[in-house]
């Protein structure tokens, strides 16, 4: 019989000394989530009620609830929305669909990541650039969310392009042997076998886009603004918005003597939104898993 | 995907001709933006970069003192100072940290413990920055005063730490990408030999993965480089040429968000704001391609 050897069981110690090791630091990056939500939960906790949610802040921002912000993030979310989702699904269904290997298919993949790269700041600069003085947009909620849909473009991009991937090749020649044309076996089969994993690239861009900060800044949000509470048209989209994420730099930076507490609970809320559409993409991805027809 | 490409009948109805240039239009969307974001970037900044700005100076010297009255600087070295030993210290931490992840993940987890960590992985992501900023404000702030008995919180090391929380899931999600790139006749050929697996990690996978590891760090990287309201808020601002982890440091990305608000436009100091943009703008860019073509580079190889 084979008995284990010096060597043998010097290999095995090491072997289960580098499993924990690693398994440790995976382990330890759980600890910032949850160190995070329960700190902003513990410290919001005075405050958090749905009043906090609906009505607007009061008192040069120094008590009162979200109202004005909320509302403002699900405008800004929402617009550019209408904008990224048509045009990042149509640039995945080129990528995936139309491109062929060359060059310039290379040169799009490139610009798509470098898209993603390009630091928010400098998407705020272009912004100011383009939206607010060229295209004469002035500092709106549409220049900002115009803004905010390009920097989220590559995250639909990419996303779609995978699920898109994802079809099986032979679904689709066997659409065109019944005489399909490439777009027709687009609709008919490509995308309606997609939809679920297009449909999780869209939600992860809402959730981008509500946290985002930088790009928003110059572009249409602003530090204050009054509308009525309750009101869910309260906001004209060429005019100026509060923002959540803003509002939490400002009632934390700018702001002296804020009621201790409102600061975590617009931080808890932003993360709680932010973490509740991701898992929400999360819950469609795993259904879409357990769906699949091949 | 170009097998079997499907030629386009000659009796293609009308609609589907326009639906198809609107397919290609949007395709292309994405160079027309990257492109746009310099040209307008570009355009806000050129007037100043080719009429005064003393360029040397702009690189070099480390006084900013923008809206000095008798006394104008537009030295920005302290602040390419600032951002990059922020995102070195950031790599320090992040990159074991994520390495080691991306191994346990990829290589030593059940597939059901894979997908908890996954998911994990990706809600710590999904934090905005502003939120990382905030908790750099309080609760990091506390923790520094605390630990080292500084006077202030807010200094290169809590701007670090937050900045390594942001690009961990990076990192870990291309190394792993990069792992799983590794023909699996490599592993069994390796645990045929009678390696163990920190064996294969270590002598087969680390070397074969070496330039999407690479790539993984460049990208987080570059995140951490372009990184803007978690720097301004945890890191002290104050324009200082870095002389440790507890000082206070203002990076470029920082500055821009401060001051854009308060200047006029198409004064001096807006320009250079937009100057600095291009600058940061043509970091990440030329960091992003690096890994692009380090990604290539395994590609060709496999």
């Amino acid at each position: 019989m084979f008995t284990e050897t010096e060597i043998g069981r010097q290999k095995r110690r090491i072997e289960n000394v580098m499993r924990i090791f690693f398994l440790v630091m995976t382990s330890l990056m759980i600890i910032p989530l949850l160190l995070i939500i329960g700190y902003l939960l513990y410290k919001a906790r005075p405050v958090l009620s749905l009043e906090f949610l609906f009505t607007n802040p009061k008192d040069n921002m120094r008590a009162g609830g979200l109202w004005a912000p909320f509302l403002g993030t699900i405008y800004l979310v929402v617009v550019s929305l209408l904008v990224s989702a048509p045009i990042g699904v149509f640039a995945a269904v080129y990528l995936s669909e139309y491109a062929r290997e060359s060059w310039f298919t290379r040169i799009t993949n490139l610009a798509v990541v470098n898209l993603a790269g390009v630091p928010s700041i400098v998407h705020a600069l272009f912004g100011v650039g383009a939206f607010v003085l060229f295209a004469g947009l002035g500092e709106s909620i549409l220049a900002a969310s115009l803004t905010l849909a390009i920097m989220t473009l590559p995250v639909i991009i990419a996303s779609t392009t995978e699920a898109l991937k994802a079809v099986p090749m032979s679904f689709r020649e066997a659409c065109w042997n019944l005489g399909a044309t490439r777009w027709q076996t687009i609709r008919r089969i490509v995308i309606p076998n997609s939809i679920s994993g297009i449909l999780t690239g869209v939600i992860l861009q809402v959730s981008r886009a509500a946290g985002e900060t930088a790009p928003i800044m110059f572009t249409g949000a602003v530090f204050y603004k009054a509308i009525a509470e309750g009101n869910l048209f309260a906001y004209n989209i060429t005019e100026q918005c509060m923002a959540l994420s803003l509002h939490l730099f400002t009632i934390s930076t700018q702001v002296p003597d804020v009621t201790e507490g409102i600061p975590y609970g617009t931080a808890i809320v932003l993360v709680g939104s932010v973490l509740l559409v991701n898992a929400a993409s999360i819950v469609l991805r795993v259904y879409l898993r357990t769906r699949k027809k091949w | 995907m170009n097998i079997l490409r499907k030629k386009s009948a000659a009796n293609v109805p009308f609609s589907e001709t326009v639906i198809e240039t609107f397919i290609r239009l949007c395709g292309v969307s994405a160079i027309v933006f990257v492109f746009g974001i310099f040209f307008f970037v570009f355009r806000e900044g050129a007037g100043f970069l080719f009429g005064g700005l003393d360029l040397g100076q702009f690189l070099t010297s480390p006084e900013w003192y923008p809206t000095s009255l008798s006394n104008k600087r537009y030295g920005t070295l302290a602040l390419i100072l600032g951002t990059f030993s922020v995102t070195a210290l950031a790599m320090c931490i992040a990159v074991p940290f994520g390495l080691g992840a991306a191994i346990f993940v990829s290589e030593f987890c059940s597939p059901k413990l894979r997908e908890t960590f996954k998911i994990i992985i990706e809600l710590l992501a999904a934090i905005p920055s502003v939120v990382w900023g905030f908790i750099g404000l309080t609760l990091m702030n506390q923790l520094i005063i605390a630990v080292f008995n500084a006077p202030i919180g807010l200094t290169m090391l809590n701007g670090g730490i937050m900045l390594a929380l942001m690009s961990v899931p990076i990192i870990v999600s291309i190394a792993e990408d990069a792992l799983k790139a590794v023909p699996d006749s490599y592993r069994e050929a390796a645990e045929a030999l009678g390696a163990t697996r920190w064996q294969v990690v270590y002598r087969v996978l680390l070397p074969a993965a070496k330039n999407g590891l690479l790539a993984a760090v460049l990208l987080g990287a570059a995140r951490s480089i372009g990184e803007t309201m978690a720097v301004l808020m945890a890191t002290g601002h104050s324009v200082n040429i870095p002389s440790g982890p507890l000082s206070w440091i203002r990076t470029l990305t920082a500055t821009i968000a401060a001051e854009l608000g308060e200047v006029a436009r198409g004064a001096e100091h807006y320009q250079v704001l937009f100057i600095i943009g291009i600058l940061l703008f043509t970091i990440t860019f030329v960091v992003n391609l690096i890994a692009d073509l380090v990604i290539k580079g395994i590609r060709q190889d496999s």
